[in-house]
């Protein structure tokens, strides 16, 4: 008996794991640059390939941008809703955080643009 | 009482190890010699030779075997405490603590193809775990997870149908069903 009831289940498990690693990892797009904009103009074009920080002054204060190996967020805004920071890492190709009242924004890109325009 | 020549008490059971880790190391040679696309994915036919000693002679001996093929394959390649190494160690750490738990399932159901596979991916993981932590961006790493977890998944069965027509031994067992056909052993 080469194959048992068992070694079946595991070669099935394992080949799950390999098909949910195959869309975990190629599926979707990932983004691989953040695209910081203050008032409308491009302020930092970074790769998201090392950690970094980076600070953008607006109208109400700085607001903190995180950029980690392949996600970005931001950190820290001075906004009184906070919404830009509520809404955690940014990881796919077309995911963006405005931060209106103090007009900065993180747009994550990846290959392929996920849209030609946004219209605020 | 003292004597003046320093003289290391050998067991049968190191000679064994030692015989063992061998034909380990051996492998581990040939091996080297495949080219391969991606640094990483390889067939680890020294894995066969470790499953065999785990499933013949217990975890310890397993655990020597891997050590002993790790230090001399390294020696052997000149990579001896290179990144190469430390993959490979963390690889094979992760490796035998998945087989010291895996060889509790019930081997009614889970045979040497299970213990390969799970081998695999936990060598696999630890690679991977501490190239992520120590040497590549984790993002980097990300894309090719699916390449290597195939590769463990691949090599693994392989390796595992292998030690399982090993144990089975030359002799033709004609129980019964089955193929009736001697197992060749490459």
């Amino acid at each position: 008996m080469i194959l048992r009831a068992g070694d079946m289940g595991v070669l099935l498990l394992g080949g799950g794991l390999v098909a949910a690693l195959t869309v975990y990892a190629w599926g979707g797009d990932r983004g691989d640059t953040a695209v910081i904009r203050a008032a409308g103009q491009v302020v930092k074009t970074a790769p998201l390939t090392h950690a970094q920080s980076v600070s953008i002054d607006g109208p109400l204060g700085t607001t903190r941008i995180e950029i980690e190996p392949g996600r970005a967020r931001v950190a820290a805004d001075p906004s009184p809703r906070q919404l830009c920071v509520k809404q955690g890492w940014l990881t796919l190709s077309g995911q963006t955080a405005l931060c209106l009242p103090n007009q900065v924004s993180l747009e994550i890109r990846g290959r392929v643009p996920a849209y030609d325009t946004l219209g605020y | 009482m003292t004597r003046s020549a320093i003289e290391l008490p050998v067991t049968a059971d190191d000679r064994r190890i030692a015989r063992l880790a061998a034909l380990a190391i051996g492998l581990t040679l040939a091996e080297a010699a495949i080219p391969s696309p991606i640094p990483g994915v390889k067939p680890g036919l020294a894995n066969i030779v470790i499953l065999l000693v785990l499933l013949q002679y217990g975890w310890r001996a397993a655990a020597w075997v891997s050590v002993l093929r790790l230090l001399a394959g390294g020696l052997l390649l000149g990579s001896l405490f290179a990144p190469g190494f430390w993959l490979a160690a963390a690889g094979a750490l992760v490796s035998l603590s998945v087989l010291g738990l895996a060889r509790h399932l019930p081997d009614r159901y889970f045979g040497p193809v299970s213990l390969s596979v799970l081998a695999a991916f936990g060598h696999i993981g630890g690679q991977l775990a501490l190239a992520g932590i120590w040497l590549l961006p984790a993002a980097a790493l990300l894309k090719l997870l699916p390449v290597f977890a195939a590769a463990a998944l691949i090599f693994g069965a392989v390796n595992g149908v292998i030690v399982a027509r090993l144990l089975a031994g030359p002799v033709s067992s004609g129980r019964q069903s089955g193929s009736c056909t001697p197992p060749s052993i490459p």
